[in-house]
């Protein structure tokens, strides 16, 4: 009976794991914080020596410098060029992801093709790029293709007379009117293609017949805006050489050209491997179930093995996204007029370097999360649902 | 043949058609590319700009220092891959031991061929077999550490620092011995990565374990800062670096630009390393973690003995490309901080009174383009057989 163990002892406060556990996270707290206070006590003694603003007034002080391309002049407080760089780099996201994605779904599906010719040019391009630094193609597109392959203005290339391009950008076919009167018809369209697939869906699963969404949607979102386009009475313009530049159309500036372009093929050779891997990720019994169905190849691509294979990739997808996103910055290298691109040049006009660069990464931070966030909601849309 | 030819080039029509398209362009690109390097091609750009290209104005007198620190990283990296227990190869035949090595490694030889060719010297010539001699070493004594007892029974804590440090040292030395007037060309972008990768994988390592510990203090600081850091571009933390960091540490103690650019490459790879080496901790089962408690194991010894090793072996894949990224991602110092790397180089030697207006930036662009692409290219190669010889998806 002497043997058992009496109650434990009260363990002394040196030696209890909870109170340890504390004081250790305590210590890295103290360490990290006096590292910040180091960090902000150099901070001030700093500026103060160097006497600089450590505020955001600068934001209200005249840009003098321009930003081609719209009404922004040297007269516009440095907020303004924010906004737009904003703005640009906004427009850069959108459209290089609209087309990475395109681009870096065929050539990822290309290269699983059966046919070896289409499979060998797959491959040998994403080789070739995905191991090329990004800044690399930037270059290239820059100083080799636009500015010293592209011809001069006066002997332009016009591929069809529907293209003009020059070392001075490039110009395509464009509507004219309103471009608010088009985004209204753009957002009518989609609201009808999105009826119309819903009610497509539900008829087809009604009668038991595959659904045309895709088609009938497409079709819903063009003709729309196309209809009440021309109902509105606009037209659209060709560009012509006019002088030292461009009329009509829609001129795009050399350098977003060359950025687009860059990045779309960059990330394009990422987004091909995401692509291929989430379509191996697929297990062979759908394609085969696909098969015994007698679906055509495009039909088991479409409808069975690419919604599956997002599903894998969604991720993965994102994170080339964000990175597209935060890879537009290297525009300000090839002075393209985005959020980098304005902050390097306020700093240089005499703006305080650390608001001003402490705000553009607040910018991208915000944007990156916003894009996660979306990320994450298709993502949870596409979720398989687990019982 | 013909039934070949149909399975592969001509299945349908429409098949048909693409092999046609496709088989023409990818043609016509071969033939550009091949007029374009042995027909109009003037390398004589690259020739007379070689040197600055690799090394920049490296000061003659201690292009030693590069050999020396060359060949140590040489040694190191073939100690690794010889001392490395999972190995196959023995129960191949010769000849295809020898295809296996052209395969692996024809692609940098081949590339040193051409830079020796390219540079004409004797002295480039025993700089490669130095290099040859530092990995030959180097896989001797691999091969001793795996079947020698005693240098076999030193831990790998031990083991591993003593390869890396004589290389780390070399070019640590190579890189602050040289001001930055004199440095640029290839080699910095290498050591700058070189430096990177080995400062930022502890760093990465202690982000994870921080991520994921059960301390919530800890668990905050660490993710605030993966996140900040994952959220914001390399381009601008570069540039913050050149303008800001004056401001942040008292000015004596400002370092140069290129120890500027290594402290955010270092600072940068690290939040990305820390996400995919917590990748591979949560893919550890709970048994090893509970297999060790059964043993007595406190959670250091578990961590470091049983988690971390298989931790870090599954996302060997993912660390070596994070690593060719940072590789490629040097030459944003150049554009940031106004390093001479070698792509900045390579865009100024265009405008040098020999070769200015002759549009000549093909040349210079293609040959930059090279380095890094075969670089980038057999390490993406050499991870992907790793990742076949470790099992990784497969056991």
């Amino acid at each position: 009976m002497s043997s058992l163990p009496s109650a434990p002892a009260k363990v002394p406060i040196w030696r209890d794991v909870r109170v340890l556990r504390w004081l250790f996270q305590i210590a890295v707290l103290a360490v990290v914080g006096l590292i910040i206070y180091w960090i902000w006590g150099n901070y001030q003694t700093n500026i103060e020596r160097s006497s600089v603003q450590t505020d955001l007034r600068f934001l209200d002080n005249p840009a003098s410098f321009t930003i081609p391309g719209n009404d922004f002049d040297q007269s516009s407080p440095v907020r303004a060029a924010f906004v737009q760089g904003f703005l640009n780099t906004i427009q850069v996201a959108l459209v290089g992801i609209f087309f990475a994605t395109i681009l870096g779904t065929l050539v990822g599906i290309a290269r699983l093709s059966k046919n070896l010719v289409v499979r060998s040019i797959a491959a040998a391009y994403v080789e070739v790029i995905r191991n090329l630094p990004l800044l690399l193609l930037l270059t290239f597109m820059n100083l080799a293709v636009v500015l010293q392959t592209f011809p001069r203005i006066e002997d332009a290339w016009k591929p069809l007379d529907l293209f003009v391009i020059s070392n001075r950008g490039l110009a395509i076919p464009w509507f004219e009117g309103s471009a608010g009167q088009l985004g209204l018809l753009v957002l009518a369209g989609i609201v009808l293609a999105i009826i119309v697939v819903k009610l497509e869906r539900a008829r087809a699963d009604r009668v038991g017949r595959p659904s045309r969404g895709l088609l009938l949607g497409t079709l819903a979102l063009t003709i729309v805006p196309v209809i009440g386009w021309i109902t509105l009475g606009y037209t659209w313009t060709l560009p012509f050489v006019d002088g030292r530049g461009t009329s009509g159309g829609l001129r795009l500036d050399p350098s977003f050209f060359a950025l687009i372009v860059a990045l779309v093929v960059y990330t394009s050779s990422h987004i091909a491997e995401i692509v291929r891997g989430s379509i191996l990720a697929v297990p062979r019994g759908q394609g085969e179930a696909a098969d015994a169905l007698a679906l055509s190849n495009s039909q088991k691509m479409r409808i069975i093995i690419l919604p599956q294979a997002f599903r894998v990739a969604m991720p993965a997808l994102g994170n080339q996204y964000l990175n597209l996103i935060k890879n537009s910055s290297l525009g300000a290298t090839i002075s393209y007029f985005e959020l980098t691109q304005i902050a390097q040049i306020t700093v240089g006009n005499g703006s305080p370097a650390v608001p001003a660069f402490t705000l553009t990464l607040l910018v991208y931070l915000a944007i990156s999360l916003f894009t996660s966030l979306f990320v994450n909601y298709f993502n949870r849309r596409l979720a398989l649902v687990e019982r | 043949m013909i039934t070949w030819l149909r399975r592969n080039l001509f299945r349908t029509w429409w098949d048909s058609i693409m092999t046609v398209v496709f088989g023409y362009v990818g043609l016509w690109v071969i033939w550009t590319v091949i007029e374009f390097v042995f027909v109009t091609g003037r390398w004589e750009i690259i020739q007379v700009n070689l040197k600055l290209l690799l090394v920049g104005r490296f000061p003659d007198e201690l292009m030693w220092l590069v050999g020396a620190s060359l060949t140590a990283l040489a040694f190191w990296v073939a100690a690794v891959a010889g001392g490395s227990k999972i190995d196959i190869s023995n129960r191949q035949s010769l000849s295809q031991r020898l295809f296996d090595y052209i395969r692996r490694f024809g692609l940098i030889v081949a590339l040193a061929a051409l830079l020796i060719f390219l540079a004409a010297d004797v002295a480039a010539l025993l700089l490669a077999l130095q290099i040859l001699g530092g990995v030959v070493a180097g896989r001797l004594v691999g091969l001793a550490r795996r079947n020698v007892g005693v240098l076999g029974a030193i831990p790998s804590i031990i083991w591993h620092p003593m390869l890396a440090s004589p290389a780390v040292a070399l070019v640590l030395v190579t890189l602050m011995e040289s001001t930055l007037e004199e440095w640029g060309g290839f080699l910095i972008n290498f050591y700058m990565a070189i430096i990177s990768i080995v400062l930022c994988f502890p760093l990465g390592v202690l982000l994870a374990l921080g991520r994921r510990s059960s301390f919530p203090i800890i668990r905050l600081v660490t993710t605030t800062y993966i996140e900040l850091i994952r959220g914001a571009p390399l381009f601008v933390l570069l540039l913050l670096a050149g303008v800001a960091l004056e401001f942040f540490i008292p000015p004596s103690i400002a370092p140069d630009a290129i120890f500027r650019g290594v402290t955010v490459f270092t600072l940068f790879t690290a939040a990305y390393l820390a996400e995919i080496v917590r990748g591979g901790l949560q893919s550890i089962p709970k048994g090893q973690t509970e297999a060790g408690k059964a043993l007595g194991l406190n959670t250091t010894k578990i961590t470091y003995l049983i988690t971390m090793p298989q931790a870090l072996r599954n996302v060997i894949p993912a660390q070596i490309g994070q690593f060719i990224s940072l590789f490629k991602d040097t030459t944003l110092a150049g554009a940031a901080l106004n390093i001479l790397d070698v792509l900045n180089v390579g865009t100024a030697i265009t405008k040098q009174q020999d070769f200015l207006g002759q549009g000549l930036i093909y040349e210079a662009l293609a040959f930059v383009a090279l380095l890094f692409w075969v670089g980038s290219y057999v390490m993406s190669r050499e991870s992907q057989r790793l990742e076949k010889r470790l099992g990784v998806g497969v056991r």
